[in-house]
């Protein structure tokens, strides 16, 4: 029975709680996700605000802090949508106000699942046949190179995957530890993943003054100060970036690829925004198109995982939770032990895998929803790509802000000169100044953006992370009020 | 850029595993270098001396401990089976029958038409103008569209989920338990219910050496719990259910568990699973009291899995929620102990697995940790939003009086009807073979018959590196196509030898199904006396 002592605490109300920041998991205080963190938390505090009828500056809050382009207005893809709810609710089939091809699709898709329901469990790497039409697709769009399905792993969003990958990397300790490259800016998906396993981070400088280039005399530089205090094992490239949105030239891949070969190390190739192109002069080049091409020793020794998902691109179907990894000479037996890992989460949400096949699998000419389907996606492209422009070109006319050109992703990472006072004034509040500027931004404009900070920048520079996503006059609206709120901010901190 | 077609020739491919046969350019031209850099992909790293980066030997070794017996093994002969089966090989049976997995639609059990309506005007929400939907369908429909951003399930919601349905499952969890209050703000959704469960662990393992996070599990378990621990290098604390009365917990035995344990690790966890799995039993209330009792005055965190909450079948059993009972325990208990429960779409009477939609409701929660626990969900961003429409449905059904309730009443009684009578007949078959006994199936969707094998199959297995419940399971399988999980993948006492089978094929195949097991048995007893 409980002690003298525990009973008074009881009755006095107090206890000592069992879960408390000193006896968590310690990792998992160390994290940090700068997409969803304290400035989002104060956009939604003052969402609420607005809610409740309090005044402010402005009538709505503006989230441009994430990828999310149907929170902003984006439209589905009407055959996709289609595709999915004949899936769910297969009484449709019969209905005359679908198209024939999407309900064929919903058919195969059927058929391959338990039971001929989407509620199903699926296989752990899932539905094979839908990994049969991303190994397809793969080849399609490497012009030919074989892809095999055994190779495929259907995951939860990209995100799920890459983070069964780093977790099947991570090994060691002290010294040994495994390192793992990541670029900066970074997408902090990987930051908060390595902080979660515990790993080692490498950062690799991106070289704004290029256009955000890879340079490997800067991944040498990296990789040569790590190995004295941790294991380098992986090397984590985003192609087109994120936040940065450059696109790697095919020789900045060759090279990428040779260097990893030559310093061993396990290559990470995360291409979301494999669709989302908008400079004229790039090209997407995937990774294992690439390496397949260099042939020998890369093509068969360089070990190398993918990643896609169909929350970007002309989708935007963030929460479907759709995407797929490719591994190219994984061990087989490690392959074994990433299946087994993925077998104890059972498998990926069904909706995402059918969503993943129409991705890879999409109307082809001929069909019915073809015209559509190529219409739609082609107005969300050139949508993107004209907004990337804008933001690019407002955001320069701007004295102090300095904007790379977007040529991909759905971003804009500009570098913001900031006044000393300012400076100042952050330290004070012992903020990151970019995390000051954002705030301030917040809550003059009501816009929401995410400080450098949160991504990684050289020291002593500045920048934030905005998306390009708001409707085209909500976002010229958008860009207009954060130059004039820079203008207003630098002069009052001058 | 060197040429793979010198390295071809007099190299023999293999390195790659068996692809099926569409895969190799069918109908469709390639460039020769297309084909060579194809080839490339046969070729052996090893003939070239170079040690891959990542192998078993340098891989993560917490993720190579981790097992997972219900898509272990024994699953993998199956899926071999099949295709054997499918090449036209002969076998004694013409269909591997999956009964390994709670996975109620793979065994032809229907969605409830009400779910899948609204989920299907979520996802197409043109069909809102369809004369083919109901009414009621369709408010929710706009219900949950509203609340999510750009009014689509395709933009990513909250980190915890969307706020309406997190506030519907506030209201369910009200209404289940009889007006005890719950507040949205301890809802999280989550992607099925291993996620929020493995989360939570996750958030709870620390210290090192003696003071590693010890977690109490019930032997046998849901072996998601054991893989967890493994993956967290926690450490695994077994109480042992007690098979003699129906798979009790016994206070008793988590008392000796926690007082052994504190010598090597700091048990900082009670695990319960209620109804179990596999073993399907339904908690009294006195027992739930004591077991909380027990978690305060140890100062344990609990975790309670209630997946199976709306499958209990005999009448004089009921389910009690752990929350229900802890708040009615009074304010020492409600105020002090921290639980966090945790419900599914996949079980019940929905069986909605793929969609992987589920919650937790979290208690007593520091609210430094509930920060913490959505910084670290929102590094996934979040559970996928058709999983979060479904559950909506669940805690949100039609009511007396809506157009859809007759139906959708009707439905689901039929489901856990079939449920009920498939675990009474299982239950009794299983008791009619000599040499297997199975208690009563409470609740759940699993039998968990304990089985007598004889010592020269044990030796045999032994000979074969093989638990004897797996070299049985095996032979069950390659004999009758019937694929269940061994005990062994569960836990139980040592010396003792279970199987786990699901209750899930229809009536008439599941008769077939216990049949054709009592045959084998029988067989296997004569042939290993």
């Amino acid at each position: 029975m409980a002690n003298k002592n525990m009973k008074q605490q009881v009755m006095n109300g107090i206890r000592d709680k069992v879960l408390t920041l000193d006896t968590m998991n310690q990792s998992v205080k160390n994290i940090e996700y700068a997409v969803r963190g304290p400035i989002l938390l104060r956009a939604m505090e003052l969402e609420r605000e607005l809610q409740q009828g309090v005044k402010k500056p402005f009538t709505e809050i503006i989230r441009a802090n994430i990828g999310d382009a149907q929170a902003m207005g984006q439209k589905p893809i009407t055959f996709m949508r289609q595709v999915l709810a004949l899936c769910q609710y297969p009484d449709l089939l019969s209905s005359p106000s679908f198209p024939e091809d999407a309900k064929k699709r919903a058919m195969r898709i059927l058929q391959a699942c338990g039971g001929h329901s989407s509620g199903s469990y699926s296989a752990s790497a899932g539905i094979q046949t839908i990994r049969e039409n991303v190994a397809r697709y793969i080849e399609h769009r490497d012009r030919g190179i074989a892809s095999d399905p055994e190779n495929i792993f259907l995951s939860t969003g990209a995100s799920s995957a890459i983070m069964a990958v780093l977790n099947l990397l991570v090994s060691g300790k002290g010294k040994n530890r495994t390192g793992v490259m990541i670029p900066i800016p970074q997408y902090p998906l990987y930051s908060a993943t390595l902080a979660e396993f515990d790993a080692v981070q490498i950062n690799y400088c991106l070289n704004e003054e290029h256009q955000w280039g890879l340079d490997v005399a800067e991944l040498q530089r990296a990789l040569g100060q790590a190995k004295a205090h941790c294991q380098p094992r992986v090397l984590c490239v985003i192609n087109p970036g994120n936040p940065t949105g450059q696109v790697l030239s095919r020789e900045n891949i060759e090279a990428v690829i040779r260097f990893a070969y030559e310093e061993h190390l396990f290559l990470m190739a995360d291409e979301v925004y494999q669709d989302n192109i908008y400079a004229e002069a790039s090209q997407f080049h995937s990774f294992k198109k690439v390496l397949m091409e260099m042939g020998p020793p890369y093509a068969q020794q360089l070990e190398l995982a993918s990643f896609h998902s169909c929350s970007k691109g002309y989708m935007g179907e963030c929460g479907f939770r759709g995407g797929y990894t490719e591994v190219v000479n994984m061990d087989p037996a490690v392959k074994q032990q990433m299946l087994k890992f993925q077998s104890v989460r059972l498998c990926p949400p069904v909706p995402g895998q059918i969503l993943i096949d129409i991705v890879t699998n999409p109307p082809q000419p001929g069909e019915p929803s073809y015209q559509q389907f190529q219409q739609e996606k082609k107005a969300v492209l050139a949508g993107l790509a004209e907004k990337a422009q804008l933001t690019e070109k407002i955001l320069n006319k701007q004295p102090g802000i300095q904007c790379n050109p977007v040529q991909g992703a759905m971003y804009s990472f500009p570098r913001i000169q900031l006044p000393p006072k300012a400076l100042q004034r952050a330290k004070e509040l012992g903020q990151p100044a970019d995390m000051f500027f954002c705030k301030q931004l917040l809550e003059e404009t009501g816009i929401c953006v995410v400080p450098g900070s949160g991504f990684g920048q050289k020291e002593g520079t500045y920048h934030f992370r905005m998306t390009i996503l708001p409707p085209l006059e909500k976002l010229k609206i958008l860009l207009e009020k954060l130059s004039q709120f820079y203008a207003k901010f630098t002069q009052e901190y001058s | 850029m060197q040429r793979a077609a010198g390295l071809v020739l007099g190299l023999r491919a293999g390195c790659c595993p068996r692809s099926p046969s569409w895969g190799r350019g069918r109908g469709r031209s390639w460039s020769s270098a297309a084909a060579e850099a194809s080839a490339v992909l046969k070729l052996r790293p090893e003939k070239n001396g170079r040690q891959r980066i990542l192998t078993p030997e340098s891989m993560n070794p917490l993720v190579k401990a981790v097992e997972y017996a219900v898509r272990g093994p024994i699953l993998l002969k199956a899926g071999e089976i099949e295709m054997e089966l499918q090449r036209g090989i002969k076998k004694p049976f013409t269909e591997v029958i999956k009964a390994n997995i709670g996975d109620a639609h793979a065994m032809g059990q229907q969605p409830i038409t009400f779910l899948r309506q609204v989920v299907a005007l979520c996802t197409y929400p043109n069909l809102l103008d369809s004369p083919s939907f109901p009414e009621d369908a369709k408010n929710r429909a706009r219900r949950i569209l509203k609340a999510c951003g750009g009014n689509s399930l395709g933009a990513y919601s909250a980190s915890q989920g969307v706020n309406c349905i997190r506030e519907d499952v506030a209201a369910y969890i009200e209404r289940r338990d009889g007006g005890v209050p719950a507040d949205p703000d301890n809802i999280y959704l989550t992607t099925g219910a291993s996620d929020g469960i493995s989360t939570i662990l996750k958030i709870l393992v620390s210290g090192g050496g003696k003071s590693r996070t010890g977690v109490l599990i019930p032997i046998p378990q849901y072996p998601l719990y054991s893989a967890v621990i493994s993956e967290l290098d926690a450490i695994q604390v077994n109480y042992y259910l007690d098979e003699e009365n129906c798979w009790a917990l016994d206070v008793n035995e988590l008392r000796r568990a926690v007082t052994e344990a504190k010598e090597y690790c700091n048990p900082k966890v009670l695990c319960i699973i209620n109804p179990g799995n596999p073993t399907g039993q339904v908690q009294s209330r006195k027992c739930i009291e004591e077991v909380i009792h027990f978690a305060w005055e140890e100062k344990l965190f609990l975790l309670a899995d209630e997946v199976y909450q709306d499958n209990v079948y005999p009448k004089d059993c009921q389910f009690h929620s752990f929350k229900k009972v802890l708040y009615e325990m009074g304010p020492e208990y409600s105020s002090n102990v921290e639980l966090a429960s945790f419900h599914s779409t996949s079980k019940g009477y929905m069986g909605e697995c793929g969609y992987r939609g589920g919650y937790m409701e979290v208690i007593n929660l520091h609210p430094e940790i509930k920060g913490q626990l959505v910084k670290m969900l929102s590094v996934r961003l979040c559970p996928p939003v058709s999983g979060q429409a479904a559950m909506d449905i669940v805690v949100n059904p039609p009511v007396p009086g809506e157009e859809s309730f007759e139906q959708f009443n009707r439905e689901k009684e039929f489901v856990l009807s079939n449920l009920a009578k498939k675990a009474k007949l299982t239950e009794d078959l299983f008791n009619q073979v000599p040499g297997i006994h199975c208690n009563p199936l409470q609740g759940a969707m699993y039998a968990f018959p304990r089985i007598f094998i004889p010592t020269k199959a044990i030796e045999t297995a032994k000979a074969h590196k093989m638990a004897p419940d797996m070299f049985y399971c095996m032979k069950l399988l390659e004999e009758t196509g019937i694929c269940v999980v061994p005990g062994s993948g569960f836990g139980q006492r040592e010396g003792t030898y279970h199987l786990r089978m699901t209750i899930l094929p229809p009536v008439e195949k599941l008769k077939i199904v216990l049949e054709k097991v009592k045959d084998f048995h029988i067989k296997f007893l004569e042939k290993y006396a």
